[in-house]
């Protein structure tokens, strides 16, 4: 199946819109696209009439232009005739918004769906789902505009059976500025299933890490799931949901009993080199770091800090995690004191993790940053920045991602994320180096890309 | 592939819903698999003869379909010291739910491992190692991968076991034969995949381990839909 048609659409028909009520999901979808997106949109409506200034076409094959994607949001029992319309006039594609299959016991009528689509080779998402959104072109998403947070565009693909766990990570995404190359709502997943869009998504030029919210695979679907995975060359995550809930378990047996559901679900997507986040938060910090590095790392980290406190609070994360604090061999702390100002030379601590003091300025994070980035002992460094500290300047965010890029070892910071801060946050960023609103946070960071079998 | 005698075994099991002991262990030996030497009593002087054969001390455990955890049912005693030990203990097993005969094993020395399988809904065939016993389901410490698996993920699997210090002569205790593991579990892992169809899980527990051998002292086989 070609799914281009769905994810770059130039044509769009949207089914169901209302003559009468505004806020009815198909309107919001057909207003949002018409006002702001670079798609040509056209509303449908058996009635026909008029929606605002614009006509409302009585059928799909009444529009005078030929339709990539139709975004469906009628009533569960006309949609069968719809998408049998939209194959008829050779529409590319469909979300199928509406709900009222499956999920409330009409199977037969999802299963409807999916034989028609079947025999035409005719992609479509859902139904019950919001669909789709590409940053900087167009979403499906019954969501009006301005009550929705949207995430830049950037290179994470973000793949959810549930549209509101979706909608949920792309606010924490826009919050910490992760930017997406796409992100599917799949729903009921009827027709494209996680599998589907791991194919799609390992050939997109566009994306560069692929995460999925998943609540479930069918039988034998995740046995299918890691094994494509484990050929991808992409860094893909895992954010499992119902980890507490067990299937029916035969008490019969120790291994029944010992290899539950979600002990199999996590094991087997370690051993497939698939990062599995345990949290919405691990997510978010794992997709922005493996947006940003994809290179091998044994996690072997060095921390940078102008207070003893928070180098002590990340080395205990970090040995939470897995991750070790290397010493820091004599050459390397003279490499780095060498370079320090008089003034922080006598005073700042080089062991490892370095305390620059509250006095230190711009040139002695560039210098601790500069020995790091040099020194065999580590090969990731993490950067605990507070701006608060008054010899920081605001440019110190690009300086120091030029003096990590050079050596090519990944280098994270953590940033409280406060709007005056914003342009030292920018200064990382905007030069691929990604910050976290919290210490953990850029721990993670540096686990994610341990974790990392791709990379 | 299975063989015609291991596709009987199966066969035969049906009815009951799951393998009993002595026909899991002709399954786990046609495989390739190290089982004790055993020998199945059906009255008290076929026992003290096996038992002779065997030598003592040797292991008694009740043969019952209706048996499925034999230790809990008081149907398992280990260092049987004599034929008259061996006779009370028959005459005790005989009145056992479903009794159809007495197990005797030679005794197992050695460090204690589970070897598991179970056939996941999502996944398929996977495979588990852990620290083994009786208080498998209190120390927890297991590793599970997809099967089929090949030499280095046994070897992954081992590692990552908590306990792993123990199997590799901790305290001068004697290291277990890792290969001979490493063939076990690739042993285990090829019949696995032939019965993909056929079980629901699989626990042999223990398996115990010297210096020189892995042997599978204990063997339960669920078929599906048990």
């Amino acid at each position: 199946m070609d799914y281009r048609p769905l994810f770059n659409p130039g044509t769009i028909a949207v089914i169901g819109v209302s003559l009468t009520n505004d806020r009815h999901p198909a309107n919001v979808i057909y207003n949002k696209i018409h006002l702001r997106s670079p798609v040509k949109v056209y509303p449908v409506n058996p009635k026909g009439g008029k929606l605002q200034s614009d006509r409302v076409y009585e059928d799909i094959s009444r529009i005078p232009a030929k339709i990539d994607l139709a975004v469906v949001a009628a009533r569960a029992e006309f949609v069968p005739d719809i998408v049998q319309s939209c194959i008829q006039n050779s529409v590319g594609g469909a979300v199928v918004v509406s709900g009222g299959f499956a999920e409330i016991g009409r199977q037969d009528l999802q299963d409807r769906l999916v034989e028609l689509a079947r025999a035409a080779d005719f992609p479509f998402i859902g139904p019950n789902c919001l669909g789709i959104y590409a940053p900087g072109r167009f979403d499906t998403f019954f969501l009006p505009g301005e009550r929705l947070i949207r995430p830049e565009s950037g290179s994470v693909a973000l793949v959810s059976q549930s549209g509101g766990v979706l909608v949920d990570q792309m606010v924490k995404f826009a919050e910490q500025g992760v930017g997406l190359s796409l992100a599917v709502s799949i729903g009921n997943k009827a027709l494209i299933r996680e599998l589907d869009l791991l194919e799609y998504l390992a050939a997109d030029d566009g994306t560069r890490v692929i995460a999925f919210y998943v609540e479930g695979f069918a039988r034998y679907e995740g046995r299918q799931f890691v094994q494509k995975a484990a050929r991808m060359s992409k860094p893909i995550i895992v954010l499992k949901a119902g980890k507490s809930v067990e299937g029916r378990r035969a008490v019969s047996s120790h291994t029944a009993s010992l290899a539950g559901d979600y002990r199999v679900f996590s094991e087997v997507m370690a051993q497939h080199g698939i990062v599995e986040a345990l949290d919405e938060f691990e997510m978010v910090s794992f997709c922005e770091a493996l947006s940003c590095y994809q290179t091998a790392v044994r996690g072997r980290v060095g921390i940078i800090s102008v207070s003893g406190g928070h180098g002590a609070l990340a080395a205990d994360v970090c040995t939470t995690r897995g991750l070790t604090l290397p010493h820091l061999s004599q050459q390397t702390r003279r490499l780095i004191r060498e370079n320090l100002s008089p003034s922080i030379q006598p005073i700042a601590s080089l062991e490892n993790p370095i305390d620059l003091t509250g006095s230190a300025v711009d040139e002695d994070f560039v210098a601790a940053a500069g020995g790091l980035s040099s020194s065999p002992e580590v090969d990731a460094v993490i950067l605990l920045l507070l701006p608060y500290s008054p010899g920081i300047s605001m440019d110190l965010g690009a300086r120091l991602s030029y003096v990590l890029r050079r050596e090519g070892k990944p280098l994270v910071a953590y940033v409280p994320h406060q709007e005056k801060y914003r342009m030292l946050i920018e200064g990382f960023e905007l030069n691929n180096v990604p910050v976290s609103s919290s210490i953990e946070g850029a721990v993670l960071m540096v686990e994610a890309i341990r974790r990392c079998k791709t990379c | 592939m299975l063989t015609a005698d291991m596709r009987t075994i199966v066969d035969n099991s049906r009815g009951a819903g799951w393998i009993l002991e002595p026909d899991a262990k002709r399954l786990l030996s046609l495989a390739g698999m190290t089982v004790p030497s055993f020998e199945v009593a059906v009255t008290t002087s076929e026992a003290v003869a096996a038992a002779q054969r065997i030598s003592y001390p040797v292991v008694a455990k009740v043969i019952s379909a209706q048996i499925l955890h034999k230790s809990e049912a008081g149907g398992v005693v280990v260092g049987v010291p004599d034929a008259s030990h061996l006779t009370d203990i028959f005459e005790k097993f005989s009145v056992m739910e479903g009794f159809s005969g007495l197990l005797v094993e030679e005794m197992l020395a050695g460090s204690e491992l589970i070897v598991g399988a179970k056939v996941d809904y999502q996944f398929g065939p996977v495979i588990l190692l852990g620290i083994g016993g009786t208080g498998v389901e209190i120390y927890q410490d297991t590793v599970i991968r997809m099967a089929p698996i090949a030499e280095k993920d046994v070897q992954a699997m081992l590692a990552g076991l908590k306990g792993a210090k123990l199997l590799h002569g901790y305290r001068g205790a004697e290291p277990i034969d890792v290969p001979a593991l490493v063939r076990l579990m690739l042993a285990f892992s090829a019949l696995v995949m032939d019965l993909e169809d056929e079980i629901a899980s699989i626990d042999l527990n223990p398996v115990k381990c010297t210096g020189t051998r892995c042997v599978v002292a204990d063997a339960r086989i669920m078929l599906r839909g048990f």
